[in-house]
């Protein structure tokens, strides 16, 4: 059974197509990638798969849990960070994680918190209010509050967005120790290099619709191309 | 253009909104409103009260008063005998009058004999708020004339008696007064002495109710824009929590503060009140006018279901909160909502509104636990319960509202079913 099963997803804002009518799966402990330019559909799909928006068409199963009918269940295995996310500025960072880890088991609540400051590894500032932040240690409070929960799959959303080149290596092997675990990876990204590394499949999509689908390295044989850019540029004109 | 030119321009076009003028012009529109019912309310005192009148007696000093009466006031009873007195109630309510006046058969002989002459006043009472007694007060102001001239007539005839007692040359009538009001008699009570008793002891619901919900219903709203705006809204929404505990979450929380807060605000209030009290020096004990252990409970459970009602739909409006500068403009209808009431029920009796009125009173969730210690001091269960019925009701429907915004994608795109609403949008966006 796939982690994750798409069929003919549809998504309209109003009279606008977001997402017209993708297909694709993802195995369990798989790092799947959704690449494409602003205002693909990437987000709306992840937002979808997160339990945020209702479809218009098609169906999802995530895990063996439907998401229209089952959206409670799903909510209890995913973990979704969105691109711009932000946290209570009034908490400290700490505070901020504890209050995440309560609505999971209680019993794990600490060592939650504790995998999370770990993931963080913001040192002291950790009991410092988030408003004191920089955007690169937000970024790194939130990966951390998104992967302490030990999710069954990870939605992430651009999730070095915001980081320096090295806190964003050390977020991608995070991200990559943390599928071999067995967490099921869901991400977007506009960083093709990001894409290359980590990816284990990846799905090109424009305007709502995914137009290639393949391992990194077929694809890039595929389109006889130097890298994933110039496959989506191909795929494209194609 | 200039760096000054352009700077202005720039403020002029971010601050021509509406969220900037529609509050003012709202608030315009209530002042001028309430204005022209004051000017209404002074019209009224200045027409003649329907009364009626029993003159028992037929001295100088009756047939003077009575003269006085029935030039200043619209009787609509007039009898000689006492024994009519349940007849001319009857008749003055009819006519909706204010009061029966009576002047009995020694009244003459009274002052004549240097003695307060009495002037029986049975007063009929349509509603306990300040504005209702103004034509009581009209009733008592010829009243007033009538000792004014029996006193002059006194001074003329006592020119060269210096032996005169001038306390009572001064005030030479005195009354005795009985009021009616909704099957309950108080004797020695005026309308206006009822009134201004009762307004001062139920100032302090009202006032601490509006105060509830203002703060605690911003905290709301506000807690939904800075969702929104720190971006929060779409992690909290993915978390392993119902909806429902979510919107109740946030709806207990800010009820909690809203109740601290009204503590405080009580403590002070209380104080103020007190002043009040010391000075009037009638005990509406005395006259079974007192809220029992019991009638505090209701009083309590219709506040608290009001405040649940208040915060969700602080919560509905704080869903189209969009960041903190526009959460503090929709806290504004909740502000109006609560004033309205409040001012109402202050100046004006749920009994004697019309019925246009009445019903936008009774709408008003925030109304009920204004109106409760008045309409329980004079048993109107009906009104009481009834309208904790209607808020309970009112809290559901808009919690379940609320939930389901919460459960659709709403919340986050924004998107709405309203044609009316769409096209104002896009009107707009032009």
């Amino acid at each position: 059974m796939p982690a994750i099963e798409v069929q003919n997803l549809v998504k309209k804002y109003g009279s606008i197509d977001a997402v017209k009518g993708i297909s694709f799966s993802i195995d369990k402990g798989e790092i799947f990638g959704l690449i494409g330019p602003n205002g693909a559909g990437k987000t709306t799909t992840l937002r979808v798969l997160s339990t945020l928006l209702m479809i218009n068409g098609g169906s999802v199963t995530i895990l063996g849990y439907d998401l229209q009918k089952e959206p409670g269940e799903i909510r209890k295995i995913i973990s979704y960070l969105p691109e711009d996310a932000g946290a209570y500025k009034n908490l400290s960072g700490r505070a901020y994680l504890q209050f995440i880890a309560n609505f999971f088991d209680q019993k794990q609540a600490t060592s939650m918190v504790q995998k999370g400051i770990e993931i963080t590894d913001l040192g002291v500032r950790i009991d410092d209010r988030v408003d004191t932040y920089s955007k690169g240690m937000m970024r790194r409070l939130l990966v951390g509050r998104a992967l302490m929960t030990e999710p069954k799959l990870a939605i992430l959303d651009e999730p070095t967005s915001g980081l320096d080149v090295i806190n964003a290596q050390e977020i991608r092997k995070l991200i990559k120790s943390t599928a071999q675990t067995g967490t099921t990876v869901l991400l977007s990204s506009h960083n093709m290099l990001e894409v290359e590394y980590l990816c284990d499949r990846i799905a090109l999509i424009a305007e709502g619709k995914i137009i290639e689908t393949g391992k990194p390295k077929s694809l890039l044989e595929k389109y006889q191309a130097r890298n994933i850019e110039e496959v989506f540029i191909k795929a494209v004109e194609k | 253009m200039s760096g000054l030119g352009n700077i202005t321009k720039k403020e002029i076009r971010e601050l021509l909104t509406p969220a900037t003028f529609v509050p003012i012009i709202l608030i315009a529109l209530i002042f001028a409103t309430m204005g022209t019912s004051i000017e209404g309310i002074q019209e009224k005192a200045l027409e003649s009260p329907t009364i009626g009148v029993i003159v028992e007696d037929n001295g100088t000093y009756s047939q003077m008063a009575s003269a006085i009466l029935h030039t200043n006031a619209k009787s609509v009873y007039n009898s000689t005998s006492l024994t009519d007195l349940q007849d001319g109630l009857q008749t003055v309510k009819q006519h909706e009058g204010v009061g029966l006046v009576i002047i009995p058969a020694n009244f003459t002989e009274q002052i004549l004999q240097e003695k307060q002459g009495t002037l029986e006043v049975y007063w009929i009472m349509k509603g306990t708020g300040l504005f209702d007694s103004v034509s009581s007060s009209s009733l008592e102001g010829i009243l007033s004339y009538i000792n004014l001239n029996i006193s002059k007539e006194l001074i003329q005839q006592n020119e060269q008696n210096t032996t005169v007692n001038s306390t009572f040359v001064l005030q030479p009538t005195h009354r005795v007064e009985t009021t009616t009001y909704k099957n309950r008699v108080f004797e020695g009570l005026s309308p206006g002495t009822i009134s201004g008793m009762l307004a001062t002891q139920s100032m302090l619901i009202p006032i601490v109710m509006m105060m509830i919900i203002i703060m605690a219903g911003g905290i709301v709203i506000t807690s939904m824009a800075l969702e929104k705006e720190n971006k929060t809204l779409e992690t909290l929404l993915t978390l392993p929590v119902k909806r429902t505990s979510i919107v109740s979450g946030k709806i207990i929380a800010a009820a909690i503060i809203g109740l601290i807060l009204a503590v405080i605000y009580m403590i002070g209030m209380q104080f103020y009140f007190s002043g009040f009290n010391i000075t009037s020096g009638i005990n509406l004990a005395n006259y079974g006018l007192v809220l029992n252990s019991l009638d505090f409970l209701w009083i309590g459970i219709s506040l608290f279901l009001a405040l649940v009602a208040g915060l969700s739909l602080c919560m509905l409006l704080g869903t189209f909160a969009k960041n903190y500068k526009s959460a503090q403009t929709l806290t504004f209808p909740i502000t109006m909502l609560a004033l309205i009431p409040m001012f109402i029920t202050m100046f004006l009796d749920f009994d004697t509104l019309p019925l246009a009125a009445k019903m936008l009173v009774f709408a008003i969730p925030f109304s009920h636990p204004m109106m409760a210690p008045r309409a329980l001091l004079f048993d109107d269960y009906l009104l009481v319960f009834g309208g904790m019925i209607y808020v309970g009701i009112f809290a559901l429907v808009t919690i379940s509202i609320v939930v389901w915004v919460f459960k659709t994608d709403r919340l986050l795109v924004g998107t709405t079913k309203f044609k009316w609403l769409k096209t104002l949008k896009r009107r707009r966006r032009f």
